[in-house]
């Protein structure tokens, strides 16, 4: 998995004699002094803070699922037995679920810090292919998860969602109910996400894994985005990110236990604390916050099937974007004018999270009162739709033309140059 | 079996049109074989016979007062049973159908008793939201009919849609009058 | 570098108040021009413990009051004398010995099968036992409560927006004075905090309904406090230790990150980046 010359060198006889028939001591020892660049920042830490998460997830998760029991009948009890009964139960299920919402917002940071440093771009489009990959998958993980503490919103959450599939021209209704094993989410909904959401993170572990080589094999990007050259350009990954990656990791950590400790429903949603009713839906239904940007991409659309359509290219549109930004330039640290329209996609993105939290006809942006009294101003389905247009405009329009016609600003030779200054300066490598 | 002494010469190059013939029967065979084990893979997450099995229910319309709605449990979904007002009726059966996104005659959405007749008090409809199947809620909406509060459905008095994302009329389910004032969904 | 921790922060922080505050704090809206009363709850904040001789009182209110509808399906006899609950006693770690939580549990007949004959007969209660079904369904209850379903309240105040300050400003907004335009259905409320202002629950309590043993004067507010007190923590039994077992895991964690940055720098003295 590496892609730099191995300088391991086995000093027993029995680490020779594993060398030559599994590499694995050497695999290892390659991982820990892979060259990374010397200039990474804290925003580069996010894929060390990402693994534990997933570890995390899926430790806590293989607990839960010795006690929980997948039954429409018992899945909330078990989840108050958990809670209530169960040896550190009430510790473990937080960090559960708090755990998916802290994956979701360090998947966030890792993403937008590849779109602002280029970190698509070739040699890296695989790469960035399988973290889109991973993040989809994470998605429905997380979707089918949702569905299993059997809650009001796991139940109606699981309706829309299977929903959209009913939305296929003509094998829809048969595609949803073979999704669903019934006529509508019913035990064998439940069952089958169960399964299948105790699958999913091993096959997340799996993409991480290539993800990892992918990384190893093309060598990290860095925020001047300038490809490593020299051995001066890198540091050995131990013991300099290890140590880097650990402080963020624990920094992490502390918002993590934050929430776990003292507002372990302050991401969740009060209706779920109520037992699934297939004959009542909640006044106002929403999906977990990482899902809002996208909830209200589908809302901002008055057609179903566009809508889901939308939604879908919202995410397959990251897929394509190596080869949608045209600009040979990686950092936006060099880039002038795309730097600012960066910024202004992050911003409509909270805006579109923001309005996927909202009803759509309440006013978002008020611009007075008219004669009756009523005030007016933009309302909430107006602004999703002013955030789509961007959101969309700025990989299919912006990137695409601004590669071309932006003038990028001068751009070091050398991570070392960049680092040190344009001096003699000889940079001295700390012995390994 | 002339060629024992050519062992040696590479005889794919002579034997090149049978061997494809051999290769292509070989990979057929087998992609025949994993489809057969695969369709049983597939279609085990149908619609199980137990759930197939869901069977019918039996209503006793008489029993909703006007203005009330009953709501029962049918295949995991509820059927709506709505006795209107003549308000009610009047509105579903004077809206103009080309106002309607779905297109449909309020008495196309009821269904006659054993004597023919057709009885506009009752409406039997699935109360499932045909845009991602929440529940609308009733007497509610700009059409005083139902309004879903997932996204915003507003339904008349004869459960079509008339405004909001949902594409289609709520559907109305397989039943018949079994008596006078039994129906039976199923 | 410290720059960019505070950047991580501070983008962390806007994620979670842009998504979660405006979404989550809607719903159960008010009518009329009820105001909320925000209580100064003993449990609310970082160190917030339950106010166990309210909560104990909030128990004769939900057995002698609230009970006669409403279940605690999730909650066992026992769970009354576990650690952190209203009536733990460090005498008897083990709550099925406490005397107070035998007795409680006694005072409740619960259905069982009588191993010999195989008939159903009704025994008193043993700590081990979970709070009994009021109705032997849903159908019944509902016929009970002419439609309404009284709702469960092992989980009732963590299943509100607003939590114990819903549960306890429903119990007090009885004495709201209904809008003139607003026409009440038969068998119903009006009750301000309810989504709708209708509710299928009539006013529980009243004063004096019941005679606290410690002399507490039973006014509706106190009731309502200390049955919301009582659900409180009847949602969220293990607050107590969750938060003190956070105390320690944020010292644990602020000290590992300042030997963690101080690491760092040794690592990064002479290096360049």
């Amino acid at each position: 998995m590496s892609g730099h010359p191995s300088t391991y060198e086995p000093k027993y006889a029995a680490t020779k004699w594993l060398d030559t028939r599994l590499p694995i001591v050497r695999m290892g020892a390659d991982f820990m002094t892979f060259p990374s660049p010397r200039n990474l920042n804290y925003w580069y830490t996010f894929g060390g803070i990402l693994t534990l998460c997933l570890a995390s997830q899926i430790i806590t998760g293989i607990i839960l699922a010795m006690h929980y029991v997948p039954h429409v009948d018992l899945a909330f009890d078990s989840v108050q037995r958990i809670r209530r009964d169960v040896p550190f139960g009430w510790l473990l299920q937080p960090m559960h679920a708090v755990g998916a919402s802290m994956f979701f917002l360090a998947v966030y940071v890792h993403m937008f810090r590849g779109l602002y440093y280029g970190s698509y771009k070739a040699p890296r489009e695989v790469l960035w292919i399988i973290g889109c990959l991973i993040y989809l998958i994470m998605m429905a993980t997380g979707f089918l998860g949702y569905t299993l503490p059997w809650g009001q919103m796991s139940f109606w959450g699981a309706t829309v969602i299977t929903g959209f599939f009913g939305a296929v021209p003509v094998v829809g209704e048969s595609l949803q109910q073979w999704l669903l094993g019934g006529y509508a989410v019913d035990n064998a909904t439940l069952n089958r996400f169960f399964a299948l959401h105790y699958l999913l993170p091993f096959v997340i572990a799996g993409l991480v894994g290539l993800h990892v080589w992918a990384l190893h094999h093309v060598g990290q990007n860095n925020p001047i985005g300038i490809t490593t050259k020299t051995k001066q350009d890198t540091l050995s990954f131990h013991p300099y990110y290890t140590i880097k990656d650990g402080f963020a990791v624990v920094v992490f950590l502390l918002i993590f236990a934050f929430f776990i400790f003292y507002q372990p429903d302050a991401l969740g949603h009060a209706d779920n604390y109520i037992e699934a009713d297939a004959l009542k839906t909640p006044p106002h239904i929403v999906p977990e916050w990482y899902f809002l940007p996208f909830y209200a991409i589908l809302r901002a659309v008055p057609d179903k099937l566009l809508g889901i359509v939308l939604m879908l290219g919202a995410i397959v549109v990251l897929f394509v974007l190596p080869w949608l930004d045209t600009s040979k330039v990686r950092s936006m640290r060099f880039r002038p004018v795309a730097k600012w329209f960066f910024w202004i996609f992050l911003f409509f993105c909270f805006i579109l999270g923001w309005c996927g939290a909202e009803t759509p006809d309440n006013i978002a942006i008020p611009f007075g009162v008219d004669a009756a009294g009523q005030v007016r101003g933009l309302n909430f389905t107006w602004l999703s739709r002013i955030a789509t247009i961007y959101y969309f405009a700025y990989f299919v329009l912006i990137l695409p033309i601004l590669g071309l016609v932006e003038t990028p600003k001068d751009r070091p030779d050398s991570i070392t140059k960049a680092v040190l200054g344009d001096t003699k300066h000889t940079a001295i490598l700390p012995a390994e | 079996m002339s060629d024992d002494k050519k062992l040696d010469i590479p005889s794919a190059v002579e034997d090149e049109g049978k061997r494809d013939f051999i290769f292509i029967a070989t990979g057929a065979a087998a992609a025949a074989g994993a489809v057969s084990l695969g369709w049983p893979l597939v279609a085990q997450m149908g619609k199980a016979a137990d759930t197939l099995a869901a069977g019918s229910i039996e209503i006793d319309v008489s029993k909703v007062a006007e203005g009330q709605q009953l709501k029962m449990l049918w295949r995991g979904k509820p059927v709506f049973v709505r006795h209107r007002t003549p308000a009610e009726i009047k509105i579903a059966e004077d809206t103009l159908i080309s106002d309607c996104p779905d297109p449909e005659e309020d008495s196309a959405r009821l269904i006659a008793k054993p004597d023919g007749s057709i009885d506009p008090r009752y409406l039997v409809m699935i109360g499932v939201c045909t845009h991602f199947g929440c529940i609308p809620v009733g007497e509610s909406g700009d059409f005083n009919g139902w309004y879903c509060p997932c996204h915003g459905s507003h339904y008349d008095t004869s459960g079509r849609i008339r405004k909001g994302p949902a594409p289609k009329n709520m559907e109305i389910p397989e039943y018949k009058y079994v008596s006078d004032t039994v129906i039976k969904v199923g | 570098m410290i720059f960019n921790v505070k950047i991580i922060f501070v983008t962390a922080a806007l994620f979670i108040i842009t998504f979660s505050g405006q979404g989550y704090a809607a719903g159960g809206s008010n009518t009329g021009d009820y105001k909320m009363v925000h209580k100064q709850w003993q449990f609310n904040g970082a160190f917030g413990t339950y106010d166990k001789a309210s909560a104990q009182r909030g128990y004769q209110v939900y057995r002698e009051v609230c009970s006669s509808c409403h279940q605690l399906k999730h909650l066992s006899f026992r769970h009354l004398g576990d650690q952190g609950a209203p009536f733990y006693d460090e005498r008897y770690p083990n709550p099925n010995d406490n005397p107070l939580v035998k007795n409680f549990a006694a005072d409740w007949s619960i259905e069982s099968i009588d191993g010999e004959t195989g008939d159903i007969l009704d025994r008193p209660g043993v700590p081990a036992d979970k709070f009994p079904a009021i109705y032997p369904n849903d159908a019944a209850a509902r016929a009970s409560n002419g439609g309404g379903l009284p709702p469960d309240l092992s989980v009732i105040v963590s299943a509100r927006n607003g939590g114990a300050d819903y549960i306890y400003n429903l119990l007090l907004a009885y004495e709201a004075e209904m809008p003139k335009d607003m026409v009440m259905g038969p068998g119903l409320s009006y009750n301000p905090v309810m989504d709708g202002g209708a509710i299928a629950m009539v006013a529980p309590l009243s004063e004096d309904l019941v005679e606290y043993a410690d002399g507490t004067k039973a006014t509706v507010e106190q009731m309502a406090a200390d049955v919301t007190e009582f659900l409180a923590w009847s949602s969220d039994p293990k607050m107590e230790q969750r938060k003190s077992t956070g105390l320690m895991t944020m010292l644990y964690l602020t000290i590992l990150a300042i030997l963690l940055w101080f690491s760092y720098k040794r690592v990064w003295k002479d290096v360049e980046h």
